[in-house]
């Protein structure tokens, strides 16, 4: 994944977001050999933003070396779910909604 | 110089089972069979090929230069010596008598040989200096050995002591023991992850029993250990803290960012609830 792409998958995402009013934003990161610190800023930006838009992010899949790098880059991740697979990532993303729903309805009573 | 090397050649040529003779009875009453370590024939056997291949290489011209070519032999029947005796845990006085014992019956032997004569002096300082280096040499072959293997020992300690256990379905035991490091660290985060990614592990459970003390820097190791395992989608328990642990870690004001437990026990029974598995004691029996 290269700088321009991130910047790209950035807007593409927070478009569709918006478009299609999703609750949560799912990244499988699995493919990804290799990060910089761009990267991983791009990640947190992207969670940022979505959380800005109400839906939550959890980032799945990822590499024991990219975890290794984004740590000694001292990259947080603060505010990123993350989950060992897709199918363990949708469990939790859908746990997500479902509190920060059930949250929202406590707001409003 | 070289003549003066002729005639130590001369010497131990003419001499050579006297000096061999002698030479042993010093290093033995020096010690040097260490109460039957070494036994006798060993000895003898290793003085003998000594001598022989110093005065091949005297007789070859060599030179005070223990580097050179001329010397190879001699060299490598010292290196085989000491590194031998490193091994069996010799100290370097007991590894560099082995040369240096061969002084006295040597000196003694050139004083009668050479009575009278006027380069005598001049034979015994040069014959000293030979000596000396081909000693040092020694010390330094004890020395090399003994670093290939403490380097050994630490590299075998290092796969020892970093192992990760499935203590269960999706929950991993990584129990460290001694003080951890950053190339210690490095290891130890490897095998974590990659554990997490072939078993699918949702819990890990850092036990620190073992370890002896818990500085900024260790933490700041566990802290990095924790945050990659969580980047892979895998909570970290950390268990076994002691007492005065724990007063460190408050004294120092840092934060592990991190659920603790008591013990080991209570960390695993945290991760099977988080799990979602439980434990159960079946009907009694009989």
């Amino acid at each position: 994944m290269h700088d321009r792409l991130a910047m790209a998958l950035q807007d593409d995402l927070t478009n569709a977001i918006v478009s299609t009013r999703a609750k949560g934003v799912l990244i499988d990161v699995s493919a990804l050999e290799i990060v910089d610190s761009f990267i991983g800023r791009m990640l947190s930006n992207i969670a940022s933003a979505s959380r800005v838009l109400d839906a939550v992010t959890i980032v799945v899949g990822m590499r024991p070396h990219v975890a290794i790098t984004l740590v000694e880059l001292g990259v947080q991740l603060s505010g990123i779910q993350t989950a060992r697979n897709v199918d363990k990532g949708l469990e939790t993303i859908n746990r997500l909604i479902e509190q920060s729903e059930s949250t929202d309805a406590d707001g409003d009573d | 110089m070289p003549a003066n090397f002729d005639a130590l050649a001369n010497a131990i040529e003419q001499s050579e089972k006297d000096l061999l003779g002698r030479w042993i009875a010093t290093l033995t009453a020096a010690g040097a069979t260490r109460s039957g370590q070494t036994s006798d024939k060993d000895l003898k056997d290793a003085c003998g090929r000594f001598l022989k291949e110093l005065r091949s290489a005297l007789k070859n011209g060599a030179g005070e230069d223990i580097t050179g070519q001329q010397w190879q032999d001699a060299r490598e029947v010292l290196e085989e010596i000491s590194t031998a005796r490193a091994l069996r845990g010799y100290s370097p006085v007991e590894t560099a008598l082995f040369v240096f014992s061969l002084k006295e019956p040597l000196f003694d032997l050139l004083r009668k040989m050479l009575a009278g004569e006027e380069n005598l002096t001049d034979v015994v300082i040069a014959s000293g200096v030979l000596l000396d280096r081909l000693g040092l040499f020694t010390t330094e072959v004890y020395q090399k050995s003994r670093e290939e293997l403490i380097k050994r020992q630490q590299d075998e300690l290092l796969e020892l002591s970093t192992p990760v256990i499935q203590l269960w379905d999706k929950i991993l035991a990584l129990p460290l023991i001694g003080t951890l490091d950053s190339a210690r660290t490095q290891i130890v985060m490897e095998n974590l992850l990659q554990t997490i990614v072939d078993a699918e592990a949702e819990i890990a459970i850092i036990d620190i029993t073992g370890v002896p003390a818990v500085d900024t820097l260790v933490a700041q190791h566990l802290i990095k250990t924790v945050a990659a395992a969580r980047l892979m989608g895998a909570d970290c328990i950390i268990s076994g803290i002691r007492p005065q642990i724990a007063q460190t870690i408050v004294h120092l004001g840092l934060d592990l960012q991190v659920v603790s437990k008591a013990t080991m026990a209570d960390a695993l029974s945290m991760a099977l609830k988080k799990t979602g598995q439980k434990v159960e004691r079946v009907a009694a029996r009989g």
